[in-house]
Parts: C-alpha cells; structure tokens; sequence
C-alpha cells in the first residue's frame, strides 16, 4: 500500500466514523433543541406549518407564566422535599447496610434487591395505598416519602454492596487490630474512602426518585403534587397551549439534565455497575 | 440474578479467609435498620398482596375471601388476554431495538474522536430525562396536523401518519419513544464490554485481511454476548414494566390498543379501585416477568451449549 492510498482510505474513514457519530447523537441532540424551540414559540409559531424552528420573537413569557402560575412553586418544593427526604433516608440506612452486606459477603441478600428491581411499581401501590388510608397519611407528603424509598433503597444498597468490595481492607483490620470497634472503623476508615462511590448513589437515586410519575398519580392530591404529576396534569387541561406546555416540561427535567451533564462519569460509572433503575 | 450479580464489580473472594473468623454477627447492626426498611415497604406490600389477591376487595365496601376466583377471573378477561398481547409486541421490539442501535452506537463510542466525552453525554440525556416531560414532547411531535414528524416524513415524501392516534401504528410509535430513551443504556453496557476485550484477535484479523463487518461478526460480537444478554435483560424487566410513556401519551388507547398489562393494572386498581382484582394481576405480573427472564436464561444457556458442541 502506498502512503497516498493510506491517507485516502484514513480520510475516508474519519469521514465515516464522523457520519456515523452525527446519525447517533442527531436524535438527542434534535430532540431537546425542539424542545427548547417549542418552549419559546407564541401559538401563532407553534401552530405554523410547515414547523418553524427559531421563531422571530422568543416568548420567555411562557416561562414565566409557568412559574407564576398556582401552585408551581408549591410542587417544586413538594418534588425537592419528597426526593430530598428519600435520598437522605435511603443514604442513612442503604450506606451501612451496603457495608455490612460486602463484609459478611452475604451475596444472597441481593436477591431482595433484585425482587424490588423486577417488581412493577404499582404493585408497592395497591397495599401501601390502602396502608396510607388506614393511616389517615394521604393528605401530606409523608406516602409520597416513604414509598419513594421503593426506588432509592435499593439504587443505594445496590451500589455501595458493590463499592466496599472494592475497597481495601488492610486499613480496616489494623483499625480493629488497634481496638476500634466496628462503627468507628466504618465511621472513620470506611466511610471516608467511600465518598466517591455514595457521590453515585445519591446521584442515581435523586434522578429516579425526581423522575418517578406513577406513585404521585396514586398518592398525590390537588397540594402534594410532584413535579412530573404536575405537568401531566397541564396536559389534560391544557392540551392546545403548547408553548408553556413546554416550558413546563422542561423545567421539570432541567435540574435531571444538567446533572446528566456535570455528573456524566458517576452516572455512567452507577449504570454500569448495577444497571438499576427504580420503579 | 447471576446476570445482574455477574455485573456487580468484582466480588472481594479473596479476601474472604482472613476475615472469616470477625466476621458474623459483628457486621448485623450495619444491616438491620435497611432491613426493616425492606421489609415495611417491599416484603410487606408483597405479602399483602398476595393476601388481598384472594379476597373481594374493593374500596368502600367489605371484603370477603374468595379463593382463587380473581385469578379464575384473569383466565376469561379479554382485556386482560389482549394486554398480554400487547406487552409481549411491544417488549419485544423495545428489547431488539435497543439492543441493535445500542451495539452500533457502542462500537462508534469505542472509536477515538474528538469530543467522544461531551457527545456521549448528550447521546445518554434522553435515558436519564424525566419521562413525563419528554413524552409530553413525543405528544407534541406525533400530532398529526401539526407535529413535527408528519412534516420531517414530507420531506422525504412518505405521506402524513397518524402515529400515536391510529390503533395500528400507535405501538409502533411508542416503542419508537422507548427505544429512542433507553438505546443508551444498552450502549453504556457494550461499551463497557468493548472496552474489556483484548486487541490481539484484531491485528491477527487485520493481518487476515477481514473487513470491518467480517471483524464485528466474527470477533467482536462473541466476545460482547455476555454484555449483550445482560443488557437484553434489563431491557426486558423495563419494557414490560413500561407505564410513563405509555400513560403520559395514550393511557393505553386509542380505545385498548396500546392498553399494557401495567397500564391495564392500574385501571383496575386505581380508576375501579377493584384491589382485590388488580392484587391478582399484579401478581401474575410479576410471574409473567419472572418467566420471561427464566426463558431468557434458559436460551443463552442452549447457546453456550451449542456453541461448546460445535467448538468440540
């Protein structure tokens, strides 16, 4: 072969893996900018056809109608308490338990896990929303918290089994050599080590807990709505006014998509891991 | 299991020895409060469910024990019979699908390019999106009149569809949705398998003189089967579990045509409130899935068989 055919056939083949990389990344890419566009179109562009993409005057007022109208506000925090609660309660008991289940090497118990994995979501529904009844809990947040554990627990067990078997050992028995006990040894040698890989299950878990639709359609009345359940009801109300349509979605998956962006090494690091997903 | 246990990183066996004669019941306190946990809000709810699937149960008026007769219900429901149908098709396209475009798209992202790192995290933005809104969107895309799509298909000159709208097309459409969401985490787990396979059968193929499509089906697909069944598999669990997209853009129509055993479920439970019924759907849900899985494992166990076989 001579230099002049290897270059030929190198340019070729830059110029096809850069084809074949566009055809991949065009249907994300094409989607979320159609997204943005709807969001910032008056009806009178959104209505047009054929479609335009960059209308001449934006319309942030869609925007702002979103956050001014009732009750967004209260949903945004109603989905930041829900997750936040379900976060921090699933990093409180899925951490040690994490711990504990890689040092006794007692694989089996994952089989819980993955029973949670495979089990639909709504089947957690139908007893824990007569429970909730029974309980007198359905006009407050408290159901909408505790069976968004459904989904956070095991991200959180799941990945941090998986951490600690990769964390070293030695540091801990000398801690335990040296007359530690057990809780400090994991207080003080464990956990610091462990930082990285509770960085990606707290990760994992708030995305699938601010993402999760079908336990607020369920439990969520007209004040403890969750984001998700709040845009899905804009729909029903509201089918022909896409433009705040839009902006609504968009606000709501905002915060998950700048995590995906700033957080892309945990994420992927999570997913491939225990390839879990709640619900 | 094994396959997602296989996918756990790496087992500590070695160092199981020393640390045998510490180790039980010292490491119990760790667990126990993650085990109430789960046992309040995921053993439980199975348990009652299993219970309240043998009783007449409906909200606001008495329960009575029943027996089997809610599961003897399932076997004459059409609709029940119909969803079943209906979960079947669309699993099996949300899983081949995936798998197919996630295997191209991983071998692409195992190439060196510039901006490899950036654009793998747009390509992984539609799985991680709050379902909702992203089918909220889809809606929008699919109308016939105004959507986007119609005018992407006229461009081309393949006449306007009805999409989501038309019994005909609207499962179709939504695995077109799912498998425009979760091709990239079929595509994470192969480029994690890619990213373990050895160079040396590559330059001995180069040297042979195979092409590109010869490597692939000889070389590379081998030896990422193990990433491929696991991804296969955890793309079944969630298509048949599927709910938000399907809710958010039919709720199971137009009429029952998209009507899944999920979405079905949930009408029983929570527009009836017949939860009695719907225990005993959820219940052979679960199973359903469960034999799903079991079929799957017993496949890519005849294969690793005949593949021995052959190899003999």
């Amino acid at each position: 072969m001579t230099p002049s055919q290897f270059n030929v056939r190198q340019i070729i083949g830059k110029i096809s893996l850069w084809f074949a990389v566009l055809v991949i990344v065009s249907p994300a890419i094409l989607f979320f900018l159609w997204m943005v566009s709807l969001s910032l179109k008056f009806e009178v562009d959104n209505a047009a056809y054929p479609p335009v993409f960059i209308p001449e005057h934006f319309a942030w007022k869609n925007y702002a109608d979103v956050v001014a109208s009732n009750r967004f506000v209260t949903y945004f925090f109603n989905s930041l308490i829900v997750t936040g609660s379900a976060t921090a309660l699933a990093l409180i008991v899925g951490v040690p338990a994490g711990y504990g289940i890689a040092r006794m090497a007692a694989h089996k118990s994952a089989i819980v896990i993955l029973i949670a994995r495979i089990t639909p979501g709504l089947s957690y529904l139908i007893p824990l929303f007569l429970l909730f009844q029974w309980l007198g809990l359905l006009g407050t947040l408290v159901p909408q918290i505790i069976i968004h554990l459904v989904v956070t627990v095991p991200i959180v067990i799941w990945i941090m089994i998986g951490y600690f078997e990769t964390t070293p050992l030695e540091l801990e028995e000398a801690a335990l050599i040296d007359g530690a006990t057990r809780w400090q040894v994991f207080r003080h040698v464990a956990l610091p080590i462990a930082k990285p890989g509770i960085a990606v299950a707290f990760i994992l878990a708030v995305i699938f807990s601010w993402n999760n639709f079908v336990f607020g359609i369920v439990l969520a009345g007209r004040e403890t709505r969750t984001l998700p359940v709040a845009v899905y009801n804009m729909i029903s109300f509201d089918q022909l006014s896409w433009g705040p349509l839009a902006a609504a979605a968009l606000i709501v998956t905002l915060p998950v998509l700048l995590l995906t962006v700033f957080a892309q090494r945990q994420i992927v690091a999570g997913l491939t891991a225990g390839a879990v997903k709640g619900g | 299991m094994s396959a997602l246990t296989q996918s756990a990183p790496g087992a500590a066996q070695s160092d199981a020895a020393p640390e045998k004669e510490l180790r039980p019941p010292s490491y119990w306190p760790f667990v126990v409060p993650a085990l109430v946990v789960v046992l309040a809000i995921i053993i439980f709810p199975w348990v009652f469910t299993i219970w309240m699937s043998l009783n007449e149960w409906k909200v606001g008026s008495p329960t009575t024990f029943v027996g089997v007769s809610n599961y003897l219900r399932l076997t004459t429901d059409p609709r029940f019979i119909e969803s079943i149908g209906h979960t079947l098709v669309y699993t099996v396209l949300s899983v081949v699908l995936p798998l197919v475009f996630g295997t191209f798209a991983a071998v692409v992202f195992h190439q060196k390019f510039a901006g490899r790192g950036f654009l793998r995290g747009i390509f992984i933005m539609p799985m991680m999106a709050t379902p909702v809104a992203i089918a909220l969107v889809w809606t929008m895309m699919f109308h016939p009149q105004l959507g986007v799509l119609n005018y992407l298909l006229s461009l081309v000159g393949i006449p306007p569809q009805l999409w989501v709208f038309h019994p005909a097309t609207v499962i179709p459409s939504l695995v077109l949705v799912e498998t425009w969401q979760w091709t990239p985490l079929v595509m994470l787990i192969v480029l994690g398998g890619l990213a373990a396979i050895p160079t040396e059968p590559y330059e001995s193929a180069q040297i042979d003189g195979a092409n590109l499509w010869q490597v692939f089906r000889f070389i590379t697909l081998p030896l990422i089967m193990p990433f491929l069944f696991i991804a296969g598999m955890i793309r079944m669990i969630d298509a048949v579990k599927s709910f938000d997209i399907i809710f958010a853009i039919t709720q199971g129509g137009p009429g029952s045509a998209s009507e899944t055993i999920n979405i079905y479920l949930y009408s029983v439970a929570f527009s009836y409130y017949d939860l009695g019924y719907g225990s005993a759907i959820a219940v052979v849900f679960f199973l359903l899935i469960v034999l799903l899985a079991a079929v799957m494992l017993y496949a890519r166990q005849r294969m690793l068989w005949t593949e021995i076989a052959s190899d003999a």
